[in-house]
């Protein structure tokens, strides 16, 4: 699966609170910390081990560990629109 | 005090529509007493420096203002994710290709209801219908997320099935389904518009179904009605807390519906700046935060959560806009919630216009 942002959702610097959001049509949310990591990696061409990768990679953490999370984070995130597989 | 996340932009009264719930005040501005493209674009800045993340272009009909689409460039070129709150009867394919050029972000389409003979009585315009269809399909073909927004009652909800289908079918994203709140016109329709308990009990079973079936393909959004709760809403996250209106005059509203209540002087961005009135501004500072409660809201254990309810149907209910709202069991008014529901029986409306 290669998740990307579905027409309407992007992620957006809230210059004001100083922190990032997820702007959808008519609401926003604040990703926490892994779900922003999650985020920034969406660029609707890596797909979800190439995200898992990355983090791995960046985090010197167990890929299988990993990638429970990531897998679990981007199903929640499709769940809520945040996100189009 | 927190900055607001939210501008809603009521760009004028005017609206080929006539809804008998309509959330505008009694009292509608003309368009001669309407903001400039320049007034607007200037709000727009002001809140995207105030902490502001979305704008919701709404009305009336925003589509009427013919410099709409030169309004929504001035939204986002002011950096804020732009909603277009719209009947969609005016919408065409010219329109709707300059609007996404000037940078609009979604679009929100109401519709009255799925029957079209239903639709055309409550919204009181012939062959709105088709062109609500028509809007949403030039929505989808441009790319841009569609919400419907659906205001439902004792005369539409039974139609709730199939309008989470429409929803589906036009290939919306979101569909608010959104039961009444009675202040204004919807309060002087009050007896033709409440449902029974019966007929919310079945609405939210309905939605809760629907929720789970199009889990990942259909967000519902689902406002109560309060006649039938034991406790109110947390209206507008707090009077002052999140959001701020302003009104096709230029007055600056904690709520939309706050010039309902009477004695509150509201700030005017042709004077002012919107820091000031959402800072400084008496309007705003009257029922922020939790200090104004009267009790049982201030010994209460939820004042931080529903913040007393709403003011403006505790000010229309009980004449006193610092009573807590009688939608709370606690509130000694709350039998009139019971007693309207019993009353409504009427099946006439009073449509909405100018005086």
């Amino acid at each position: 699966m290669t998740p990307r942002f579905p027409r309407g959702v992007r992620l957006h610097h809230d210059q004001a609170r100083d922190r990032w959001v997820v702007m959808a049509p008519e609401r926003m949310f604040v990703p926490d910390e892994t779900a922003l990591e999650v985020l920034r990696l969406v660029d609707g061409t890596r797909d979800v081990d190439a995200i898992i990768d990355a983090l791995a990679t960046k985090f010197a953490a167990p890929r299988d560990v990993i990638a429970t999370d990531v897998r679990a984070m981007v199903d929640d995130l499709v769940a809520r629109g945040a996100l189009a597989p | 005090m927190n900055p607001p996340l939210a501008l809603l932009a009521e760009l004028t009264h005017r609206c080929p529509l006539r809804c008998p719930y309509c959330s505008n005040p009694v009292e509608l501005t003309r368009a001669s007493g309407e903001l400039t493209t320049e007034e607007w674009a200037r709000v727009f800045r002001e809140a995207a420096a105030l902490g502001c993340l979305q704008v919701h272009l709404s009305g009336g009909e925003p589509t009427v203002r013919r410099d709409i689409v030169e309004i929504t460039r001035a939204a986002h070129a002011a950096g804020l994710y732009t909603n277009l709150i719209t009947a969609g009867v005016l919408l065409d394919a010219a329109l709707m290709a300059r609007l996404v050029e000037a940078g609009l972000d979604h679009v929100q389409l109401s519709v009255q209801d799925t029957d079209p003979a239903g639709a055309e009585r409550i919204g009181g315009m012939k062959g709105a219908p088709a062109r609500k269809e028509q809007a949403a399909r030039l929505v989808t073909q441009a790319g841009l997320p569609l919400t419907l927004n659906a205001v439902v009652h004792r005369q539409n909800l039974h139609n709730l099935p199939l309008l989470i289908e429409t929803a589906l079918r036009w290939g919306a994203g979101r569909l608010e389904v959104a039961h009444v709140q009675y202040y204004g016109w919807a309060l002087m329709n009050r007896d033709a518009l409440l449902p029974t308990r019966e007929q919310l009990d079945e609405a939210t079973r309905i939605v809760d179904a629907a929720r789970v079936a199009h889990r990942g393909r259909l967000m519902i959004d689902y406002v109560v009605p309060d006649y039938h709760a034991a406790r109110p809403k947390s209206c507008m996250g707090g009077w002052g807390n999140r959001f701020l209106g302003v009104s096709p005059a230029g007055r600056v509203l904690p709520c939309h519906a706050a010039e309902s209540i009477t004695g509150l002087d509201f700030p005017n961005v042709r004077d002012t700046s919107l820091r000031a009135a959402w800072e400084d501004s008496d309007a705003f500072n009257r029922f922020r935060g939790t200090g104004w409660m009267p009790e049982p809201c201030r010994g209460c254990d939820r004042k931080e959560k529903d913040w007393g309810g709403c003011r403006c149907q505790a000010f229309a209910l009980t004449g006193d806009a610092t009573a807590t709202d009688p939608a709370c069991a606690l509130s000694p008014d709350h039998g009139m919630l019971a007693a309207a529901v019993a009353e409504a029986t009427s099946p006439d409306f009073r449509y909405r216009g100018f005086d």
